[in-house]
Order: structure tokens, then C-alpha cells, then sequence
């Protein structure tokens, strides 16, 4: 009987563990960030750049961000007061602080505290998972720094940056 | 708050006014009398020349409009963050110039980015003149 029980314990363990490997990243604690949406975000930080996930980083990195974009990585990228602040609050409620997948909260793990990293390819989660990458490959026309997740993440803007779907372009 | 409120006004009634290239022109002519009485109407010439002339800018870079427009706006061009520009000329792209606060908001960040200052009514009058123009 005692057997049987405990026989009975290891099939269930099995089968939710295989439950949530087959559920990959979708699922709470899966490395998928959540899906999100705020028309202005999407119109205002995507005309120059790709549109960077709030998940990418933390809470004090978005807020220095907003508050100095009349020098933007050396561009001017002002907003009228509005609707900066409106960019500022979803990127903060959306931000790797608030996310509970996996990556962000490796990539939040990665920035000492008294840290708010502008660049997300300066941190250590970042250059620890891009460590086999050439700064020669960075510098591809076709990709241009590594500021550009999606030329090699196609699913970048969505927040997925699951490893077997990345093509690294010539 | 009153000027806050005077400039939403104003911008209402720009946004309710500029909806063709040629009314945001109005605009700017109106603005460029104000600030030199001499003013003779825009120069498609001198737009052109404003949107080619390459400037030294204080990182030691040479920059021009055409750095990220490409010297032909007929063009595509491309941020430094490698994302397309649609190109600028109306002829190939007619949503050129037809929304006032967008229009001023690309002249405020690019102004400063490539002169290093605000653009004056003429000058901004001018570039849309030649980009206007360009057949």
C-alpha cells in the first residue's frame, strides 16, 4: 500500500513537471513577457528605434530614461509633458520590477541596486547571454548594434526572446 | 495654467487650420512677417540648400537633414537606430506636412539635434517649400 502510494506521488510529479516544460515560456514564471499594449508607447518610442519591451527593464531605469529624453543616447526625443507622463506610468506598471517572467526578473537580478542601467545591452544578464556574439557580428549592416534585438530576435517587440528562434542575419 | 490653457488653444486651432501643406505654409509665413518685416516669401532654393548644408556639430560629428533623410528625399531614409524614415517628399509620401503638432514636434528635437538650436520660422518655411516642390 505504502508502495503504491508512493508510486502514485512520482506519476504525478511527472506529469506536472512535463506539464510545465511543455507549457514553456507562456505561462506564469515562463521566460515570455507579458503581452502589452499603450498606443502611445507604441507611436513615440518606436518611430526612431525598435519598440523596447517595459519588461527590459527596471522601474528606476524607465523613470531616469523619461526624465532626460532631450538627450536620448545623443537625440533629442522630447514629448509634451502629457504624454510623457502618460509613456512614464505604463512603462513603470509594465516594468521588470512588476513582471513576474523569468527573464525580467533575471535581468533585474543582474543590476546592483544602485544601478539604473539606460542601455539594456549593458547589463550583466545581457552580455553574460550574448557572450558568444562578436562585437564584428554587432556591427553587421544588417543588424547595426546591439541596441537592435529584433534584427536577431524576430518576436523582440512582442517580449520574446526565446533562443531557438533566433537568426542571426548576414 | 492660463498659458497652459492658451496654448492648447493655440494648438487646437493650428491642428484645426494645418491640414494641407500648403495651410501650414500660411502658418509659417505668418509667423516669419513677425519676425522680420522684410520677409519675402519662402524659397524652395534655400530650403534645399538648408536640408543638404552639412554642420559641425559640437561631438565632432558633421551632420545635415540629409545625414538620416538621404541626400535625395524622395528616398527612404534611416535613424541611427536603424528604423526607416519614410521618405520626405510629399510627392511620394502626401502625409508629408499635413499634421501640424507633428510637424513641430520633429522640427523641435531636430533642429536642436543637427543646428544645435531652435529653427526659425523661415527656415522651417523654406524646407517644406523645396520638399514640397521636389517633382
Amino acid at each position: 500500500m505504502k508502495n503504491w502510494m508512493q508510486f502514485m506521488v512520482l506519476i504525478a510529479s511527472i506529469t506536472s513537471a512535463s506539464a510545465l516544460l511543455a507549457s514553456g515560456g507562456t505561462e506564469r514564471g515562463g521566460s515570455q513577457m507579458p503581452s502589452v499594449n499603450n498606443a502611445k508607447w507604441k507611436a513615440e518610442c518606436s518611430s526612431c528605434h525598435m519598440l523596447y519591451h517595459p519588461g527590459l527593464l527596471p522601474e528606476r531605469s524607465w523613470n531616469k530614461m523619461m526624465a532626460g529624453l532631450d538627450k536620448h543616447f545623443g537625440e533629442n526625443a522630447s514629448l509634451d509633458p502629457m504624454t510623457r507622463d502618460e509613456i512614464t506610468r505604463f512603462l513603470v506598471l509594465n516594468s521588470a520590477d512588476k513582471s513576474d517572467n523569468r527573464r525580467s526578473s533575471r535581468i533585474k537580478q543582474s543590476i546592483p541596486a544602485n544601478a539604473a542601467p539606460l542601455r539594456i545591452s549593458e547589463t550583466r544578464y545581457f552580455t553574460s547571454k550574448h557572450d558568444e556574439i562578436s562585437p564584428a557580428t554587432f556591427k553587421r549592416k544588417s543588424i547595426g548594434s546591439a541596441a537592435n534585438c529584433i534584427a536577431c530576435h524576430q518576436g523582440a517587440e512582442k517580449g520574446n526572446f526565446s533562443e531557438s528562434q533566433v537568426k542571426i542575419p548576414r | 495654467m492660463r498659458n497652459q490653457t492658451m496654448l492648447l488653444a493655440l494648438l487646437f486651432s493650428i491642428n484645426a487650420l494645418a491640414a494641407t501643406p500648403q495651410e501650414l505654409l500660411k502658418q509659417y509665413e505668418g509667423q516669419a512677417k513677425q519676425d522680420n518685416p522684410a520677409f519675402s516669401g519662402f524659397s524652395a532654393e534655400r530650403g534645399a540648400s538648408f536640408y543638404k548644408t552639412e554642420r559641425n556639430h559640437s561631438n565632432g560629428q558633421k551632420v545635415s537633414c540629409a545625414t538620416c533623410h538621404t541626400a535625395d528625399p524622395r528616398h527612404q531614409g534611416k535613424t541611427r537606430a536603424n528604423k526607416v524614415i519614410e521618405p520626405m517628399a510629399s510627392i511620394i509620401n502626401p502625409q508629408r506636412f499635413t499634421d501640424a503638432a507633428k510637424v513641430e514636434k520633429w522640427f523641435g528635437r531636430n533642429c536642436k539635434d543637427v543646428l544645435e538650436r531652435a529653427c526659425n520660422a523661415q527656415e522651417k518655411g523654406d524646407y517644406i517649400q523645396y520638399l514640397v516642390n521636389v517633382k
